[in-house]
């Protein structure tokens, strides 16, 4: 409640008139200009009103007589980036891998393409950095199934693999289980033997049966000495990283009935000078020959 | 259309019937010119540090072929602050924190020993003003004439004289923006891109905010900056105490006043002239006692000195003096200065604990440095043969004004070996890495080791790196990683 305005005992200052629960406000009058400010910004306010989208109205806010929209700045900034990216993408487009790893502003340019697109097309599969995952070759530890050098890469990522069309990379491995090539006991000895390439040896296992089956069946594609060969698609055996993983059952789970993996081609989606970023990237992520 | 109830308009009415309004208008104040020995000390500080603060950037020094030569320089584009000798980098920005902990604890030392001295001579609001008020003076004349001037209708005479004040008090505030400028471009380049219109529009930009900046806080605001704006008198009341000098009128000595009286009659000294009130820039009575609007700078002092000496009293009635001694003059007796008191003993200890660490962190500062990020993901990668392989990314600082060529080496990794991808470099164990003259080095490096020694799939592995010129070095520690299931957990 208002009360009297009177004069303070202790300060001189006069009230203003304000009490709550007996305590009173002092005057202490504010510098009018202090004042003036405030109305000024007040009648800023009204004029943004008019200039700028403000008042939240149906079916959108007011859209001001100078028609700005924050849309509209954000599209003319990604045209200006696209602009810009342009030059850059046309002469990856343009020249050879070699000439783009000369030339250190539009490497540059290309590994930065390449990780984003990466990073939106191949990570979810392939893992962040070419990590790999189970039944997703690892990209970045050099055990390449179908060739690791930059034309390679290019084509796998170009056309995919046993995707449809005539120019993706094909490859099959028999049924040798379920289509009752090998019984599940010559299916045993040879998993056995293909699992001494890798150093784990099995015990007791009749590695000279095993290595008969192998040399019969699997050889052909796999090589004698389990290395692989890129030119079919087959996996290297020799090695400690497998597709599909490395223990027995695992093993013994692929020569019966092999999982196939798909890579689609991405020359539907990327255009040719990010299909050729996305290579140089994945070359560079530290398996690339 | 405005209403308001009828309780409101009636205490509206009693305000207004007690003279009280909520809003003030501002009384102009017209500080009457003095002399005297803290007038000449206080234009001589105003001079030193207008001096200081004009010519600083103008002052040459040779770093060698290629590389800033302004003394004191704070190269934004660049990232790099020059003090002379020195060449700060974004890193060391933790000094910074350090000058303005010692500026701080200067300034509670300062004011808990003489008061707010920094307000009363050194704040650029203070000088910048006092600068201003002597332009005011020499053009339209001392404090009465400027009131009668302002009082009588305008003439032709108030007229030139108010735009010629307001011109040269511009052309103050463009050079004071101008200067500005100049400790963060290269001042005699910058100058000459201002003034053929090449300069950058921050550059134009910057000076005109700081004319219009200086121009408004000096000539038209002054007081109200210290007395509504500024933090600083609102707390520093927590540095004084009753052995805190502070500008004071000896109550004991001057009351009761005695208007109109000669010497040697009963009274005061105090004749009640209204020198010191005249005097004062901020337009308060210094015989109210401290208060929140009193910069400390003194020139009622020597308002009332004069005064004092006409009247043949004598001088020193508003001295600087402690508020313990005041008690103990009005007793009849003295207390001595203190010097040394808890207050000042900490913020001494403070300040010169602070002066040495910097110091010693200044003379100790490395030249080069090492920064090793281990790469987010993959965390790590399993090679055909079974070894595993991280990634690192390796930043070398190199503070050096010429190119140098730094080793880099691990340990605790046994059989470590190291490859550089983006220079093509290795394996090997150790990599030679150039990294340019004042620069940062970033580098990509893989580490390929046989998975034994890991703890939960980790281990140490720390970085070395040796400066092949000087034989300084950097060390980090960083983890080599593999699966989790490896090793002892």
């Amino acid at each position: 409640m208002p009360t009297k305005i009177e004069k303070d005992a202790v300060t001189g200052h006069m009230t203003t008139g304000h009490e709550w629960d007996g305590v009173k406000e002092l005057n202490q009058p504010l510098p009018k200009w202090w004042v003036y400010i405030l109305y000024a910004t007040i009648a800023w306010s009204m004029v943004y009103f008019v200039l700028y989208p403000a008042i939240p109205w149906f079916g959108g806010a007011t859209k001001g007589i100078l028609g700005y929209s924050t849309r509209d700045a954000v599209d003319a900034d990604v045209a200006a980036i696209a602009a810009k990216r342009a030059v850059y993408m046309d002469k990856i487009k343009a020249l050879s891998f070699d000439d783009i790893r000369k030339d250190p502003q539009l490497m540059a340019a290309a590994m930065t393409a390449g990780r984003v697109a990466f990073a939106e097309n191949c990570q979810p599969c392939h893992g962040a950095g070419g990590g790999g995952n189970p039944g997703y070759p690892a990209l970045a530890a050099g055990n390449w199934l179908w060739g690791g050098s930059l034309e390679d890469i290019q084509k796998t990522v170009t056309h995919g693999i046993r995707a449809p069309g005539d120019d993706s990379r094909q490859s099959q491995m028999p049924r040798f289980g379920a289509d009752g090539i090998l019984k599940p006991a010559e299916i045993a000895q040879v998993a056995d033997y293909v699992m001494a390439f890798y150093g784990t040896p099995v015990a007791n296992a009749d590695m000279a049966a095993g290595e008969k089956i192998f040399t019969e069946n699997c050889a052909v594609c796999h090589g004698d000495k389990g290395q692989g060969d890129r030119t079919q698609g087959a996996p290297r055996l020799a090695s400690r990283t497998h597709l599909f993983g490395d223990d027995r059952a695992a093993v013994i789970a692929q020569i019966n009935s092999p999982r196939h993996g798909m890579m689609p081609p991405w020359n539907t989606r990327l255009d040719a000078a990010t299909i050729k970023s996305v290579t140089l990237y994945v070359h560079g992520l530290g398996g690339g020959e | 259309m405005s209403r308001i109830s009828k309780v409101d308009r009636e205490r509206q009415i009693q305000q207004e019937e007690a003279g009280q309004h909520l809003y003030a208008n501002r009384v102009k104040v017209y500080p009457k010119s003095v002399q005297g020995p803290v007038r000449r000390f206080k234009w001589a500080v105003l001079i030193f540090c207008l001096t200081l603060y004009y010519v600083m950037p103008w002052i040459r020094w040779d770093r060698g072929p290629n590389q800033a030569n302004q003394a004191i320089l704070l190269d934004m584009a660049h990232e790099r602050f020059y003090l002379f000798n020195l060449v700060f980098w974004p890193q060391d920005i933790y000094y910074l924190a350090g000058l303005l902990i010692m500026g701080a604890v200067t300034l509670f030392l300062v004011t808990s020993l003489v008061g707010r001295v920094w307000c009363g001579y050194t704040c650029p609001q203070t000088v910048w003003t006092d600068l201003f008020m002597w332009v005011e003076r020499r053009i339209e004349g001392d404090r009465n004439e400027r009131m009668k001037r302002d009082a009588a209708d305008v003439t032709l005479d108030t007229v030139w004289r108010k735009v010629s004040k307001h011109l040269v008090w511009l052309f103050i505030a463009f050079w004071t923006g101008g200067a500005w400028i100049m400790y963060y471009a290269d001042a005699p380049t910058v100058t000459v891109q201002f003034w053929t219109g090449t300069a950058a529009i921050e550059v134009y930009f910057f000076t005109a905010l700081f004319t219009a900046t200086t121009y408004l806080l000096a000539g038209w605001a002054r007081e109200q900056v210290c007395t509504y704006m500024c933090p600083w008198p609102r707390f520093q009341a927590a540095m004084l105490d009753e052995h805190s000098l502070t500008v004071t009128y000896q109550n004991w000595r001057g009351e009761p006043r005695s208007r109109g009286k000669r010497s040697g009659s009963a009274g005061g000294d105090c004749v009640d002239c209204g020198a010191c009130v005249t005097a004062c820039p901020t337009g308060i009575d210094i015989r109210d006692g401290i208060q929140l609007e009193c910069i400390n700078c003194g020139l009622c002092i020597d308002a009332c000195n004069h005064v004092m000496a006409r009247t043949g009293r004598p001088s020193w009635l508003i001295t600087w003096d402690t508020l313990a001694d005041q008690t103990a003059k009005a007793a009849g007796t003295h207390t001595k200065f203190r010097f040394f008191r808890p207050r000042t003993i900490i913020y001494l200890t403070a300040l010169v604990m602070i002066a040495l660490t910097m110091v010693v962190a200044v003379a100790m500062r490395p030249g080069i440095g090492l920064s090793v990020l281990h790469d987010r993901a993959p965390l790590f990668v399993r090679l055909p043969d079974g070894n595993l392989r991280n990634g690192y990314v390796v930043k070398i600082v190199n503070k050096a004004a010429e190119p140098v060529t730094f080793e880099v080496k691990t340990s605790g990794l046994p059989g470590a070996e190291l490859t550089e991808t983006n220079e093509g470099l290795g394996p090997t164990t150790t990599l030679v890495l150039p990294v340019a003259a004042d620069s940062v080095g970033t580098f990509h490096v893989f580490v390929t080791a046989a998975p034994t020694g890991l703890v939960d799939g980790t281990r140490n592995i720390d970085f070395h790196l040796r400066d092949m010129t000087t034989g300084e070095e950097a060390n980090y520690r960083s983890a080599f990683m593999g699966p989790a299931n490896t090793g002892p957990r």
